[in-house]
């Protein structure tokens, strides 16, 4: 047993982290996914975890960044970049560079674009294959990692992917621990010079505060609790849908559109 | 013979007392340093400890008796003794004032002895069984051997086996109050005591004073340590301070945490302090464990943790986590030992450096740190519970005489009555007043009972400048925590107020004529007083003067005022929820159901939820401010002297 896991190396992991914002107030914090990527790096055996915040450092980010140190880490990676920088060339080669076998991010930001897209990104400039909506990692074997995939309602995929590979969290990975004052004091941020790219797109675009988007009221007639309660754990059944295959783009878009029209999304 | 044997016997005793004293003194000096006046604490400690201690030990008058027999005696005799036998000064009364000392506290010895006949199970076992034996050992020996020096017998009285025999139970009394006194027998309350009380670390404590707030960790430094730690983390006064402990148990009998059947007893915590300091496991400890926790499992050492991470060191986390911080123990120890200030420090250790508050604490901390209320609720919606009020904001007014201190109860729609009813009477007063709305944040009581000083400072930095920003005469609150923060815990952050808690407040109204009640047609009404307002402040009057005003006769609990026991809901207790053999409001609301009362008066939000969560109460429970409101009357003409609606209507009118 000893030898072996002397010859097994340490597994290479980084956490991608970003400055979160508190839904009610705005303020800095560390955001509530990226924490539970860190949480799930720190529930890895034998890991070597590196957090990765690619952006800029300022009051606000710093005390957010202090919060992921705060969980129990010495350093933290600042990848300096501009405000208004496309993060993904300077974080795609900070992360050649340092080639950890296993990149853990949140499933989107909670600021700035949001998009989600980051992750998705990343592994195509990289090459590497991503898995999203992760609860857990299971084990790291011969650079093999069996994940278990977060579904809806509770179902869990177990999944094998070859590493490296970039993998994503929500919020059904276990909550982060508490971070601690001190180590967060304590740590420090260290800053690496990286290219900044402007991000051109998003210069050209105008951003105002989200809408409430409408939600669909479920409407259950249920005489009993049980009733309610099928209701509420029952699948959704999926009968008046249609799988379309073998169609042509626009056959594609007709169909959604149509949906769309049935729906009222679209007026 | 005996007259060559006894200087001997004596100086090899003090001599040994001396080496005692200095290794006991080196193990203090372990701890922190802080500083203390040295002399002045020397000089002011007979005074402390015969007035304020035995204020504390006269709460029971047989042993305050008995104390005042055996300590009297034994200081006498022997002072007397190295005098008389030592040093053969016996000319003139000194033997026979030796005689009476040593008489005096065999007498005192016997009420020992008779108490540890049938002990209270809060009372120590082991080396303390022994005391009584030893204390008699010594004034009867010590009598008898000076008989023949005053010449009541004659010196060559008996023979040399009753000279033998005399001079061995002389050893064994020597060994007990010389040698034990500084090697750590039962006697060692004497010697630590007295220099704790020269050294104590809250000296405004003595003299009647009061000092209560907890002490400020300084956050500047970088390299000063979060908390304590190991038991050398303890500033070296604390250190002294647990070694003073006597194992009355007195602090067992009052903390709601060990009746609840939580793992927690005051007396413990302090022997295993005393454990860590000088290494060691806690076999020996022969009190009450822990509620289910069995003795000898724990150990520690001077530089090792008190709480391990994982596994066990010198105790259990939960054990630190059970404390409501509601002073009954510290109130209760004649020897003036700061519990509460030792478990803050160690929880201070938790959070600050482990990050490991439980259950729920992490998330209300997070909750103040982003939201600055421990709900985590939206801190724009402070006065939506007031919005049909008009209540003048400080940010519209700028000055007031009073500023309404609202607390968190604003979002907790039980208090909310209790503020609608205070404002009421405020208004019924015609007040002056004005509140914060939205600027205000929580006091940062609860963020540093949980040990997270560093959100305690931020809150309490923020709120002092926004305070700073207008005039007010005085605060007002119905939230002892709040009052108890604002009043002593934010002078040391340079913000220095006059708070009062609504009930004193409403009792000073009273007195000046500006409040007209109703007479009260309830039922039996008894008052349960807050620890932070009675305790910690020392205000048990001003409540019941305005329940009297009311025309209510308090029914008193057994356990009220000082005694009082604590709901359950102080230190963040709640939060951290650590499970016991049953709740600590249930045992409060069997003691206001032994009373009969159909109401219970209470005075703290706190208080109203742990209370008014007792399923089965055979009491309502109402906030003083409420019953005031309700037995209000208001001025019959509102043109003599507008209120404040009043004012407004017309306002609205003129616009």
């Amino acid at each position: 047993m000893q030898p072996e896991a002397h010859a097994k190396a340490a597994l290479e992991v980084a956490v991608l982290v970003s400055i979160g914002r508190h839904p009610l107030t705005g303020r800095a914090r560390r955001a509530d996914q990226d924490a539970r990527g860190v949480e799930l790096a720190m529930s890895l055996d034998k890991a070597r975890i590196t957090l990765m915040h690619a952006g800029a450092l300022d009051d606000d980010s710093e005390s957010a960044l202090r919060g992921y140190l705060g969980m129990g880490f010495q350093t933290l990676t600042l990848v300096e970049q501009p405000r208004d920088a496309d993060v993904i060339p300077a974080l795609a080669s900070a992360l050649s560079e340092t080639k950890p076998q296993l990149v853990i991010s949140g499933e989107r930001a909670e600021q700035g674009e949001g998009s989600g897209l980051l992750p998705y990104l990343l592994a195509e400039r990289l090459g590497w294959p991503v898995v999203s909506g992760l609860a857990s990692v299971e084990k790291v074997e011969d650079g093999v990692a069996t994940l278990l995939q977060a579904l809806p309602r509770g179902q869990r995929r177990r999944l094998q992917v070859r590493l490296p590979a970039i993998v994503t969290v929500d919020a059904a990975a276990s909550a982060a621990r508490q971070s601690a004052y001190g180590p967060a004091r304590r740590g420090e941020l260290r800053c690496t010079e990286a290219l900044a790219v402007p991000d051109e797109a998003s210069s050209e675009w105008t951003v105002q505060p989200a809408r409430k988007r409408p939600k669909r009221l479920k409407i259950v007639k249920a005489a009993s609790a049980r009733d309610r309660f099928k209701a509420a754990a029952a699948k959704a059944e999926g009968g008046g849908g249609q799988v379309l295959t073998d169609v042509t783009p626009e056959q594609g878009a007709e169909a959604i559109f149509k949906l769309l029209k049935e729906e009222g999304v679209l007026r | 013979m005996l007259d060559s044997i006894l200087p001997v016997l004596i100086f090899s005793a003090l001599a040994l007392a001396v080496i005692g004293a200095w290794r006991r003194v080196r193990l203090w000096r372990q701890g922190r340093s802080s500083p203390v006046p040295i002399l002045k604490g020397l000089a002011a400690m007979p005074r402390r400890y015969l007035v304020d201690l035995h204020h504390v030990v006269g709460r029971d008058k047989v042993m305050s008796n008995t104390h005042v027999a055996t300590a009297g005696g034994f200081v006498l005799a022997a002072v007397l003794m190295i005098l008389v036998h030592g040093l053969g000064l016996a000319q003139g009364v000194l033997g026979w004032v030796l005689l009476a000392a040593s008489a005096c506290m065999f007498v005192g010895s016997l009420f020992v002895a008779r108490r540890r006949r049938n002990p209270p199970a809060r009372l120590s076992k082991g080396p303390w069984m022994r005391l009584p034996k030893s204390l008699m050992a010594f004034s009867l020996s010590v009598f008898l051997i000076t008989l023949p020096t005053v010449g009541i017998l004659p010196e060559d009285f008996g023979s040399w086996i009753l000279a033998v025999a005399l001079a061995a139970v002389l050893v064994w009394g020597l060994g007990e109050m010389f040698f034990g006194m500084t090697w750590g027998g039962p006697m060692k309350h004497a010697f630590a005591g007295a220099l704790h009380l020269a050294f104590h670390r809250r000296a405004e404590r003595f003299g009647g004073g009061r000092s209560t707030g907890l002490k400020a960790l300084n956050l500047d430094d970088p390299k000063s340590s979060l908390g304590v730690e190991t038991p050398s983390d303890f500033t070296w006064n604390q250190l002294l301070g647990f070694d003073a402990c006597v194992q009355c148990g007195r602090c067992e009998a009052m903390c709601p945490a060990f009746a609840a059947g939580q793992p927690l007893n005051p007396k413990k915590l302090i022997q295993d302090m005393v454990v860590g300091m000088a290494g060691g496991s806690d076999a020996n400890y022969a009190g009450s464990p822990y509620p289910d926790r069995p003795v000898g499992e724990h150990h520690g050492n001077p530089h090792g943790p008190i709480v391990a991470r994982e596994g066990k060191a010198l105790v259990d986390a939960e054990t630190l986590w059970s404390c409501t911080t509601c002073r009954a123990c510290v109130e209760e120890c004649p020897m003036m030992i700061e519990h509460v200030d030792a478990i803050v420090d160690m929880r201070r250790f938790l959070t600050l450096e482990h990050g490991n508050t439980p259950n729920k604490g992490a998330e209300v901390l997070d909750n103040l740190i982003a939201t600055d209320n421990p709900g985590g609720f939206d801190p724009g919606s402070r006065m939506h519970w007031a919005a049909d009020l008009n209540l003048p904001l400080m940010r519209d007014v700028k000055q007031a005489d009073v500023l309404l201190w609202l607390g968190d109860g604003v979002f907790d729609m039980r208090n909310q009555r209790t503020l609608r009813a205070l404002v009421k009477v405020l208004r019924g007063a015609g007040i002056d007043f004005a509140v914060l709305g939205n600027e205000e944040r929580d006091s940062g009581d609860v963020a540093r009972r949980l040990g997270d000083e560093a959100t305690f400072q931020s809150l309490a930095k923020r709120n002092i400048a926004t305070l700073s920003q207008y005039r007010f005469q005085r605060i007002v609150t119905c939230d002892p925590h709040s009052f108890h923060v604002l009043k002593n815990e934010y002078g040391e952050l340079d913000g220095h107020y006059e708070v009062f808690h609504h009930s004193t407040y409403i009792a000073e109204l009273y007195e000046a004529g500006r409040l007209h009640f109703k007479p009260w047609k309830g039922g039996t009404v008894t008052y349960h007083d807050p620890c932070y307002l009675g305790r910690y402040n020392g205000e048990y009057e001003a409540p019941r003067n305005v329940l009297r005003a009311l025309g209510i006769e308090v029914a008193e609990m057994a356990r009220s005022g000082y005694r009082s026991r604590c709901c359950g809901g102080g230190g963040g207790a709640p939060i951290t929820d650590i499970p016991g053999k049953q709740r600590i409001p249930d045992m409060r609301m069997n003691d206001v159901k032994e009373t009969g009362a159909d109401l219970v008066a209470v005075g703290c939000p706190q208080c109203t939820a742990m209370l008014e969560g007792v399923v089965d109460a055979t009491a309502e429970i109402r906030d003083i401010a409420e019953l005031v409101a309700d037995a209000l009357v208001t001025e019959s003409d509102p043109h003599t002297q507008p209120t404040a609606e009043a004012r407004i209507a017309i306002k609205e009118v003129a616009s």
